[in-house]
């Protein structure tokens, strides 16, 4: 601390009482005119205090009042006090209903990925991946997307509180003060604990508060643990390192559990990369690779692999060992290994998060023996600041704060107290820490557990900087001022350090100016969201070690696997309706988390078949009792097909006591079942099905066990046939290859059609071939589109509002089958039969070739969703979108209208994007370019699945993806005449594995 | 009963009949016991309607209809307060309850009209009895019916957006709609159901008027009356109306629940997208139509003691009635497995199996119990000339009219093109408060007409009787 003498309310209030005799005070008003009041004034906000000081003259009595009534009505602007750099456009200044685009970075486990951040005069409404930034290329995920919610969540902690009731930051500086004295010495007894940190300048700091107090410690935990790939990395080369791989190179991949294409700081990259070379394109060669997935439970990864087999967690040790002895023990590793030989220097082993050390030490030299290390993988140094085995840093705390050595501890975001291992007793050990600070967005569990509570602010709010996959900083730059009072980390540490006077925003540049940045290279960086050639050089000559074999694990009774939550992370994210409301990848499961079974394992447990069938069917199931290590725990018991037998997946990061409204009550808190030496599971459960025959409802947005595989195959929902298939027939998947004889000559109509030849025919094309399912579209379309959040019993209902979904076909086999992701926005047919049905007319064609909604035109009937033959339109059974909250006003798009009740809403190819590109080509007197307009979902879409363009344009990329011979029309029969098209799904099945004659073509 | 001490019974009215010895089949069930004459007729019905006392019974019963008209208005603004939400629909079943209820109530409102004007057309005088009645439930089916798209919308309140009305939108409703159509066609038929019950009810207003002691009744009923004098100025009038309006109804008849069925037929789901739906849809309602007819009459001819004027032989046409339709809509159910089959169509082929053996294949089981098996009890002399018979029959196809119209809506929209779209369909406890209300409604209704207006007609039963015959014989001359 800087300045000793900075008053607080208390020594105020001591000086107030020394006023004698005369100064007796009336009122606020005269005592405020005293000069002890001006001096704390003076201290406590300085700006607003000079005017006042001066006196105000008349003049500026009329200029203050003017300003004030002027400046009323921008009350919701909230510019950050320095200057930011927009992305795009450098304005004059802003104009109305333009958007500037900012980038930004926003990290998940401390590793940054970029984004460009859309703001609305000031209001940053949607988030989009930037571009230029690796770890991105322009791509975004559903953290990303809802992160924007996140921001104007209402729930956020808004004020600093002193057990619980509110107080100030001021009076948190007077109270951390004796403590920073008494640590004065050697600093022994402070404990800073912190999530994972790649941020050059918060890392500077630290060091810097650690230098000050030599004897502090400094604790990292994230509870979605890296620490498997962190040991088996330091296992092979001898320090923590950082693994980057380059799937465009990689023609076979092995995943040993990993999912890397929908998890993981660099996912959207990899996703990317891997999916880049899946894409099969008359005339072009063929560059498809193949990938290997080992697994238990069906990930995204496995759900798009060619191969995958299926086995216990506990035995993908076993497997990478097989490899690495190079034994085919099994014709999957035997096939496998052959391809891998065949492949030198172009393959890829990657293991998963939940890996332990040996695994990933495994991959290390399975990628080193195939000459996969220089050409498809990058060792580089770590990114962390400061990397450490999490798990062995908290257990040191948790022993010091046991042992009593632990006097003061700062907290420093996470939520320890939820999602600390259980056998460490976190909060045990908490409570014996005489003065405990907790800072973070909510107040949550741990903030409950501590003296002092620092509402934290959003990415969005501050400045900073961190590390993408590959080492690359991005600044971080704030589009808004803290909408709730909020302190950075940045601020926190000022506060032990004593740079009480230092911004966050002047802690970045300091640390970059100290760096090499000059005031031109500072404005590019910023601008660009990402600093050129920062990204960390690759090790010369890494040479893994020599791997032990992963150890083998005895397995017993059913084996637990734990993973983060698919839509809420850590937990971190629970309070986000969002993504509470995203269905899960695989179960399609929204507002829970429940146990993942395979079917055997189901009626081993006693969940007899046709009953869970028949409550899949009405969206609810029943719970079965889980006994692990002593703890007991009651689940509901969820059927994925494909899911290893005797292995029950439970995802942890729901149920969550505190930390908001939408946090509080859904889903089940199941870290009781992580304990510090299993922190993915292990084997040992009992589980079998409850006595009591309790119903728990489950809102899910797609059943499938009751569907017979013949149902969706005969409709030619789905069509997917092998590259080898392809290769033969490139027309494999259209309908006269299947002798159906009513598409092919669409255009018999008694009435002439519609000529859109001389007007734009917006168009998509969907290639599920590389779709992964992960859900970011669907994410950005709820962001863009203002799409309202339904809750739990509503979507059990079976009102979901998504105007986009993500449906999963399963094919073969129940234990291992081959699993297809399709996409469905609206299909914009040409012949909608969802228009000629709405008696007043709400829904009706665009010149062109919308289908349009005209949301208050409509009355409700619901006859246009009736005769959809493809179940696109979403409608306002309730009054579902939040019309009083007052914090997400700022939030939404300005551009889309929000819907009322009793209104249907449908997906519209973002045509408030596509009318401000026409209003952009029109003033400059042009048609509008090919990618010109982007929609929402096509621009998140990590995989570039989704196309979108002007089918009239025939250089277009739509049009040229609509030529393709593998491109059909979903329900092409019904002559809707879908604007959205698919392209059948190709894959590269190794053909010792797979006989081309188990592929069939057209199925689904 | 009260009016017991008022009126000696019947049968002592009657004078005593010879005993011819004639084999009874011979007889032909009489459309009017025997032993009436105009002023026993008219006495009797009119009795019913001007006693002073209300039947303890009746007060009961109406009570216990307001109980469902207070549901119902309880329903209704929960619904309108907070949305068509509180019903079970969902995205694939749009529409639940509320249509089916609509189309079930339409249904049911198709047996007065017919009854009255085709059978008027066709001389079909046993009708007399109970056309009157049949009318007013017809009358009050379309009430309840209009209950349901009126406030089936997501925003009732523009639901006069669907009518055609010159605006500052300079905006049309779209004509191509069925739901258009169904505007028209359901408020044509109420106008016109309407305009034919109350042009056949003035000269019995007339009557009552004129047999009122009460001077307010008198003018109430006077007021009605329409200064109906009963010369033959107005009767030839009036029988010109009437026969005008007995043409327009019997188109009306037929297109009705034709347009209703183009709601179905113009779709394109499988299991609605059907070119015979409108034949199917006239002989359902038909038969939905006179079961209730039969429901309601059955007990309402023991309740009033009218056996005399309702009889056997109106309850055995009845019966017979509704075995024909029935047969027919037996048919169209068999049809649609042949038509389903034949197509070789995979959307059709699921649909009927589904039906058959999907999660409502129980309904569809009972839908045939109901309407399949329950009427061919009507081949049945004994079956059909039995009022516990007739009735029990009639119940099963209330049911099964209102199941066939659930295997139609929902059943099909829960299952269709998109496997991964697929859902369930229940009724929340609003839809049936809604469906109990309606039927309090009805019920209301006609507890206000059977002790406020004649339920048979008067004049019309006058003419059933030996002298009226002889008068018109006399009046060739």
């Amino acid at each position: 601390m800087s300045d000793q003498k900075t008053l607080n309310f208390t020594e105020f209030r001591a000086r107030v009482g020394d006023l004698r005799g005369k100064e007796f005070w009336r009122s606020l008003e005269e005592l405020s005119r005293s000069d002890v009041f001006d001096e704390f004034f003076e201290q406590e906000f300085p700006q607003q205090a000079l005017p006042l000081k001066k006196g105000v003259d008349r003049r500026d009595f009329m200029k203050l009042m003017g300003a004030s009534v002027a400046m009323a009505g921008l009350a919701a602007c909230r510019q950050p006090a320095e200057a930011i750099i927009p992305y795009v456009r450098q304005p004059e200044s802003i104009i109305p209903g333009r958007p500037l685009y900012f980038a930004s970075a926003m990290t998940l486990g401390g590793v940054a990925t970029g984004v460009l951040v859309e703001s609305h005069m000031n209001r940053p409404t949607k988030i989009e991946g930037n571009p230029e930034h690796p770890s991105s290329l322009g791509a975004s995920n559903s953290f990303m997307q809802a992160s924007i919610l996140g921001l104007y969540d209402p729930d956020r902690s808004q004020v600093v509180r002193r057990l619980g009731d509110t107080a100030t930051w001021s009076d948190f500086i007077g109270a951390i003060q004796p403590v920073l004295n008494a640590a004065k010495t050697n600093g022994a007894g402070l404990r800073l604990l912190t999530q994972t940190i790649t941020s050059p300048s918060l890392g500077a700091q630290i060091q810097q508060l650690l230098a000050m107090f030599p004897g502090m410690k400094w604790h990292q935990w994230e509870a979605v643990s890296y620490d498997g790939a962190r040991e088996g990395g330091r296992m092979a080369f001898g320090s923590y390192v950082n693994t980057v791989y380059d799937f465009t190179k990689a023609n076979v991949v092995v995943s040993l559990g990993s999912n890397f294409l929908d998890e993981g700081p660099a996912h959207l990259r990899y996703a990317r990369d891997f999916m880049g070379r899946r894409r099969v394109r008359a005339g072009e060669a063929n560059r498809m690779n193949r990938l290997y997935a080992i697994e238990a439970g069906m990930t995204s990864t496995g759900s798009v692999a060619e191969h995958r087999l299926v086995v216990k967690p506990s035995q993908i040790g076993e497997m990478a060992n097989a490899l690495l002895n190079g034994q085919g023990s099994n014709p999957f590793l035997a096939a496998l290994l052959k391809d891998l030989e065949a492949n030198r220097g172009a393959s890829a082993f990657i293991a998963g998060d939940e890996q332990p050390a040996a695994v990933h030490a495994i991959a290390h030299a399975l990628n080193a023996r195939y000459g996969n290390i220089g050409t498809t993988v990058t060792i580089t140094d770590s990114l962390e600041v400061a990397p450490t085995n999490q798990l062995a840093s908290l257990q040191e705390l948790v022993r010091d704060m046991n042992a009593g050595a632990v006097n003061a501890l700062v907290i420093l975001g996470g939520n320890p107290v939820f999602d600390a291992p259980v056998d460490l007793q976190f909060v045990k050990a908490l409570d014996k820490v005489p003065f405990r600070v907790h800072h973070s967005l909510h107040y949550d569990e741990t903030s409950l557990h501590c003296h002092w509570h620092i509402p934290d602010t959003h990415y969005l709010e501050t400045w900073g900087d961190a590390r993408g996959h590959d080492g690359t900083v991005s600044i971080i730059q704030p589009l808004i001022a803290p909408l709730y009072n909020g302190r950075a980390t940045s601020e926190v540490l000022g506060a032990l350090i004593g740079g009480l006077d230092q911004t966050p925003y002047e802690a970045v540049r300091a640390y970059w100016f100290a760096h090499g940045a000059t005031e031109e290279s500072w404005r590019r960086w910023v601008h660009d969201g990402v600093i050129p050639n920062s990204a960390l050089p690759a090790r010369a000559g890494a040479v893994p070690n020599a791997p032990s074999p992963a150890p083998a694990i005895a397995s017993s009774g059913i084996e637990i696997e734990l993973r983060h939550d698919p839509t809420l992370y850590d937990g971190r994210f629970a309070n986000n309706a969002w993504l509470q409301e995203l269905p899960k990848p695989q179960t399609k499961i929204t507002w829970d988390n429940v146990m993942i079974v395979g079917p055997k394992t189901s009626e081993k447990i006693g969940y007899d078949a046709d009953d869970r069938d028949g409550n899949v069917n009405e969206r609810r199931t029943r719970f079965a009792d889980v006994q692990y290590r002593g703890v007991k725990m009651r689940l509901p018991v969820w059927v994925v097909p494909g899911h290893c037998e005797d292995v029950a997946t439970i995802y942890f990061g729901p149920g969550r006591e505190r930390g908001g409204k939408v946090a509080e009550g859904t889903g089940f808190n199941t870290y009781p079942l992580r304990f510090s030496d299993a922190l993915h599971g292990g084997p040992g459960a009992q589980i079998a099905m409850s006595a009591a025959s309790e119903i728990y409802p489950i809102a899910c947005t797609q059943e499938h066990q009751s569907i017979d595989p013949k149902v969706v195959g005969e409709r030619g929902i789905i069509r997917a046939g092998t590259l080898a298939a392809y290769l033969k027939n490139p027309r494999f998947a259209q309908a006269e290859e299947h002798g159906s004889d009513v598409a092919g000559e669409g255009n018999e109509s008694f009435y002439k059609p519609y000529d859109y030849s001389d007007k734009h025919a917006w168009a998509m094309v969907i290639d599920p071939s590389v779709c992964t399912g992960c859900n970011g579209c669907v994410a950005a379309c709820q962001a863009e589109n203002n799409i309202s959040v339904v809750g739990k019993e509503q979507v059990v209902h079976e009102r979901e509002m998504h105007w986009l979904r993500i449906d999963r076909y399963y094919r073969g086999d129940v234990e291992n089958p081959d699993v297809f992701h399709q996409p469905v926005p609206c299909m914009q047919c040409e012949l909608a039969p969802c228009e000629p049905v709405c008696p007043v007319e709400a829904t009706s064609h665009s010149e062109d070739g919308l289908n349009d909604m005209t949301y208050n035109r409509c009355v409700g009937t619901r006859y246009c969703s009736n005769n959809c033959p493809y179940k696109v339109r979403r409608f306002n059974f309730f009054h579902y979108a939040d019309y009083d909250t007052p914090s997400f006003k700022p939030m939404r798009n300005p551009d889309v209208t929000i819907r009322t009740r009793g209104v249907m809403e449908k997906c519209t190819y973002c045509v408030q994007r596509i009318n401000a590109a026409k209003i952009d080509a029109e003033r400059e007197g042009r048609r509008v370019r090919d990618g010109e307009v982007v929609t929402a979902c096509q621009q998140a879409c990590p995989t570039q699945a989704i196309v979108f363009g002007d089918m009239n344009d025939k250089t277009s990329a739509v049009a040229r993806l609509k030529a393709q011979p593998q491109n059909y029309a979903m329900l092409e029969e019904l002559q809707t005449r879908p604007r959205t098209t698919y392209l059948a799904t190709i894959r590269n099945p190794n053909p010792e594995l797979k006989p081309e004659s188990a592929d069939t073509g057209r199925e689904g | 009963m009260a009016t017991k001490d008022e009126k000696p019974p019947l049968h002592e009215l009657r004078p005593v009949t010879q005993e011819v010895r004639i084999p009874e089949r011979f007889i032909p069930t009489p459309t009017i016991e025997p032993g009436h004459n105009f002023a026993t007729i008219t006495d009797h019905i009119s009795t019913i309607v001007l006693r002073r006392k209300t039947p303890f019974g009746w007060l009961i019963g109406f009570l216990i209809a307001l109980g469902g008209v207070g549901l119902l208005m309880a329903t209704l603004a929960l619904l309108v307060g907070k949305g068509v939400g509180i019903w079970g629909i969902n995205h694939p079943v749009g529409w639940g309850m509320d249509i089916i209820n609509f189309v079930w109530w339409i249904g049911i409102g198709h047996a007065g009209t017919l009854i009255s004007a085709i059978l008027l057309l066709l001389r079909q005088e046993w009708r007399t009895s109970i056309n009157r009645f049949a009318e007013a439930m017809t009358l009050f089916a379309v009430a309840s019916a209009g209950l349901y798209p009126a406030f089936h919308t997501g925003r009732p309140w523009y639901d006069f957006w669907l009518f055609p009305y010159p605006n500052t939108m300079t905006l049309w409703p779209q004509f191509r709609s069925p739901l258009m159509w169904d505007v028209f066609a359901v408020s044509t038929y109420a106008t016109v159901s309407a305009l034919f019950w109350y042009v056949g009810l003035i000269p019995d207003l007339a009557t009552l008027r004129d047999r009122a002691t009460n001077l307010w009744v008198k003018r109430a009923y006077g007021a009605f009356a329409l200064g109906w004098r009963g010369s033959a100025k107005h009767w030839h009038r009036y029988e010109h109306a009437y026969l005008l309006l007995a043409g327009l109804s019997t188109p009306l008849v037929l297109s009705v629940h034709t347009i209703v069925s183009f709601d179905f037929a113009v779709a394109q789901l499988p299991g609605w997208h059907a070119t015979f739906f409108p034949p199917y849809f006239v002989a359902g309602a038909v038969f939905a139509g006179f079961a209730m007819v039969l429901t309601l009459a059955i007990p309402a001819r023991k309740f009033f003691r009218l056996e005399d004027f309702i009889t056997m032989k109106h309850l055995e046409n009845m019966g017979k009635v509704m075995l024909a339709t029935g047969l027919i809509v037996a048919y169209a159910y068999a049809m649609e497995w042949y038509y389903g089959l034949y197509s070789g169509n995979v959307f059709e082929t699921f649909m009927l199996k589904n039906r058959a053996t999907g999660p409502y294949w129980k309904m569809y089981v009972a839908l045939w119990v109901c309407n399949g098996l329950a009427p061919q009890m009507m081949w049945l002399k004994r079956c059909r000339t039995s009022t516990f018979w007739l009735f029990v029959t009639a119940m099963f196809v209330n049911v099964g009219m209102w199941l066939e119209r659930f295997v139609i809506i929902p059943a099909s929209l829960h299952r269709d093109f998109l496997v991964s779209s697929w859902g369930m369909y229940h009724g929340s406890k609003y839809d049936w408060s809604f469906f109990i209300g309606s039927i309090g409604l009805f019920f209301a209704l006609l507890f206000l007409f059977v002790r406020f207006l004649p339920m048979i007609s008067i004049f019309e039963m006058r003419t059933l009787v030996p002298e009226a015959q002889v008068h018109a014989e006399g009046e060739e001359h």
